[in-house]
């Protein structure tokens, strides 16, 4: 008896360390509103925009060799969810001035998971490997 | 490749003629709408909105720079075959045109016009036969179609407005060549985000 609740207890341990490898259905709704992102943007290497892995902690035009603008690099932010729901809402209204010249997301719920991927995107090999 | 030509399409005589002449009506639209506004970007010059549009611009033409140079590494690559890789150097050719037009735009708005980088990163290990080519072009297209959508409504000149929409038809007329090359739903929605 004691060993079949052992291998319960392993079973359901696998079962939770699936789970929280397994993207969120917030995560998948998020990789595809990361793809608006993917004419400028890379998760591991700098394009026309900064690469995103490291993001979060990162202070705001701090990738080294990037050529941000001056109100990025002015900005004293530090990226976190909410300082990124803030930004991605209406990108030049948060900080005038940067040259990410786009209108942003407006719709709450796609921020959330486009947040949500990146951060689960950030937990990956691609971005362990920065 | 042979659906991407229709039988009885007079497109299959002369397919690269036919679709350069076609696009060339559409992208003379984006040169057309500047062409137009030129009084207005000469009066615009300096401004702040001329620099923020200038912004923009310069934030599009990097990345119209660097599809162009992952049009070349496909073209070079040895992994497209004909009649893709002619719509490879075509596109490629059209990211040129979008290339020159945002330039001369941005210099007539008094700002220096971002160049091409040295060296660009690109997914090379990925990239392994000509579906990965075509499906990393395409995700470079849908990118572009949301970048210029993303765009659009920021633009304090609605002539600037009009061109950036113009170019954004063009990728995305790629963006749903390429998807139908892999064997995909060109269209795959009604509306873009």
């Amino acid at each position: 008896m004691k060993a079949i609740r052992v291998i319960f207890a392993v079973l359901a341990l696998a079962a939770g360390t699936a789970q929280s490898r397994a993207p969120s259905a917030d995560a998948k709704l998020g990789e595809a509103v990361y793809s608006r992102c993917l004419a400028c943007h890379a998760l591991a290497y700098d394009r026309t925009g900064p690469r995103h892995c490291g993001l979060f902690g990162r202070r705001a035009g701090s990738v080294p060799g990037f050529a941000y603008s001056d109100a990025m690099k002015r900005s004293d932010i530090v990226w976190n969810a909410r300082t990124l729901d803030r930004f991605l809402a209406n990108p030049t209204k948060a900080i005038p001035g940067t040259s990410m010249g786009y209108a942003g997301v407006p719709v709450r719920a796609e921020r959330a998971a486009l947040i949500a991927y990146l951060k689960q995107a950030n937990g990956t090999p691609e971005c362990a490997k920065q | 490749m042979s659906f991407l030509i229709q039988p009885n399409d007079p497109a299959a005589t002369h397919p690269r003629r036919m679709f350069l002449g076609k696009s060339g009506l559409l992208l003379s639209g984006a040169a057309v709408a500047l062409m137009a506004g030129q009084d207005a970007l000469a009066a615009a010059k300096g401004g702040k909105s001329a620099t923020e549009d200038v912004s923009i611009l310069n934030s599009a033409l990097g990345a119209e720079l660097e599809a162009i140079a992952a049009y070349q590494l496909g073209a070079e690559s040895g992994l497209l075959q004909k009649p893709v890789l002619d719509l490879a150097v075509t596109f490629q050719g059209h990211h040129k045109e979008h290339a020159d037009v945002l330039a001369k735009t941005i210099a007539k708005l008094g700002g220096k016009a971002v160049s091409a980088k040295e060296k660009y990163t690109f997914p090379t290990d990925k990239l392994k036969t000509q579906a990965d080519v075509l499906r990393f072009a395409a995700m470079l297209e849908k990118g572009a179609v949301s970048a210029y959508l993303g765009a659009v409504p920021l633009f304090a000149n609605r002539d600037l407005a009009k061109a950036a929409a113009s170019i954004l038809g063009d990728e995305a007329m790629h963006w749903a060549i390429l998807r139908n090359a892999l064997g995909e739903t060109p269209v795959p929605s009604a509306f873009m985000s």
